[in-house]
């Protein structure tokens, strides 16, 4: 019996159940094969309109969606806020009653407020992707994690899996918890006590404030970063303190397992949460990710199109 | 999908389907005159055991087996929507690209011909083959568009509300025959 997916929208990994986590990730294997053909596209999507709207800057998430949705025939059309009505003040809703007035098929959203995607879910006929909402949830980012230590690993039940750095303002932290611990990894998380929210501990995570004990034994240190942007910067004292203690270097590297994968979801500032000799040396994976990240976009467009096209 | 479906009658038996596959591992060879050039691809699921019966046939024959590529057509299909639940992608692989080459496409049953379709059109984006050719299995009737296959193992009148199922050892548990089942409802 084959896995099913009924669903229209993809907004979160917490309501994803097992099956369907693997679904996407066993599609997202065969669209990977795509991209590494001579001519990287299929015609699965052909006639089919996707709108990317990105409410806050973003290069990777953006440039994957919109390469995703190239290789499977889709017509895009892409907006962010500069330059948009919403600078004239219409509101959030009223811009999105309108986009649907034009019939997107499907919506690639990513706003600073949590919550932005569900609301528009329930609104738009169209299938909606949460491309990152608030410090909520970034579900591909943790597909594509998962494809990626998949890849490397052979499996996820099992691998003890530290993540570290500014977890207080990290939507990619949190769907990387109910992803890999719904796939049976142990799951430790580190920062400083000013940047770990109270009730981290209930998501079924150890939780560490020490690097050395948070990757000790580690099969995968994730790492991620300071979010100057969201408040960070009155967390520490300086980020020089910040990479003394939290920083990834070498030498603290020697307490995980000799076979660690080191996984960034980017952009990764140097000298802040990880040293340039551990990003580029030999066990960084952070450029697969990347490439992976493609591939895990087009299973997500074409299984959340497949569904919507049922349901209308 | 398979429930409500009642066995009416058996087609080929084992020893019947090994003589059909000899026959149509004997006929692409005298079309091709030889092996050189020949690439054999099987459509998945059930293309894929065939081109290994051919193949092996074909070793039999003329002491080479011929590489065997297999192709995955969910992502061409004209019917995403009208299917159910969500088709699974599986993956195409090819030994060798297609390009110059004579390609025999392998299918188990040829019905609607829309699988075909969507399988040229999967093929041509691997490459430029020097010709295509398609073997099946059984010819069920009922085209909806012009594609016939070069190389046919059995021709079998069916009425729309009956289907065929064909077994190949590798893929089901041993059992190799062709039935035709009614459905119940």
């Amino acid at each position: 019996m084959p896995p099913v997916w009924n669903r229209k929208d993809l907004l979160g990994i917490a309501d994803l159940g097992r099956d369907e986590i693997e679904l996407i990730l066993n599609t997202a294997e065969s669209m990977r094969e795509v991209g590494e053909r001579p001519i990287k596209k299929v015609p699965t999507l052909r006639g089919k309109t996707v709108m990317n709207l990105f409410f806050e800057a973003s290069t990777r998430t953006r440039s994957s969606f919109e390469i995703a949705e190239k290789r499977l025939s889709a017509d895009n059309l892409n907006f962010s806020t500069a330059g948009s009505s919403l600078e004239k003040g219409e509101s959030l809703i009223d811009t999105a009653m309108n986009l649907q007035a034009m019939a997107p098929d499907l919506v690639v959203i990513r706003h600073k407020h949590a919550g932005v995607p569900h609301m528009l879910a329930r609104r738009l006929k169209a299938g909606v992707v949460n491309a990152g909402d608030g410090a909520h949830e970034h579900p591909t980012q943790a597909l594509l994690d998962a494809f990626t230590i998949r890849q490397k690993k052979g499996r996820i039940a099992g691998l003890k899996v530290a993540i570290v750095g500014d977890i207080e303002h990290s939507r990619v932290v949190r769907s990387n918890i109910h992803l890999l611990t719904r796939l049976g990894a142990q799951v430790t998380v580190a920062a400083p006590r000013t940047l770990m929210p109270v009730e981290i501990g209930r998501m079924g995570v150890r939780v560490a404030h020490d690097l050395a004990d948070a990757i000790a034994g580690a099969d995968v240190v994730m790492m991620l970063r300071i979010q100057l942007e969201r408040g960070a910067r009155v967390a520490f004292p300086s980020v020089r303190e910040y990479f003394n203690l939290f920083g990834l270097t070498v030498e603290r590297l020697k307490r995980a397992k000799p076979d660690v994968i080191i996984m960034h979801p980017g952009p990764m500032n140097r000298g802040v949460e990880i040293s340039s000799e551990v990003a580029d040396g030999p066990y960084s994976v952070i450029l697969d990710q990347v490439t992976n990240g493609v591939a895990v976009r087009m299973a997500v467009l074409y299984l959340c199109s497949g569904a919507h096209l049922e349901a209308s | 999908m398979q429930h409500n479906l009642k066995p009416k009658k058996t087609i080929l038996d084992a020893q019947q389907m090994r003589r059909v596959v000899r026959r149509m591992a004997g006929e692409i060879v005298e079309r091709n005159r030889g092996i050189g050039d020949l690439l054999l691809v099987g459509i998945l699921t059930r293309g894929v055991p065939l081109a290994e019966a051919i193949a092996t046939e074909i070793e039999r024959m003329e002491g080479k087996r011929p590489p065997i590529g297999m192709l995955d057509i969910t992502l061409y299909r004209d019917d995403l929507s009208t299917i159910a639940p969500n088709p699974v992608v599986k993956e195409s692989r090819f030994p060798v690209a297609p390009d110059g080459r004579i390609v025999v496409l392998c299918d188990d049953v040829l019905y609607t011909g829309r699988t075909v379709r969507a399988a040229l059109d999967a093929l041509i984006d691997y490459g430029r083959p020097k010709a295509v050719r398609l073997a099946v299995l059984v010819d069920r009737g009922h085209r909806e568009l012009p594609i016939q296959a070069d190389v046919v193992g059995k021709v079998v009148p069916t009425s729309d509300d009956e289907v065929i199922k064909v077994a190949f050892p590798a893929s089901d548990a041993g059992k190799e025959f062709v039935q035709i089942l009614e459905r119940l409802e």
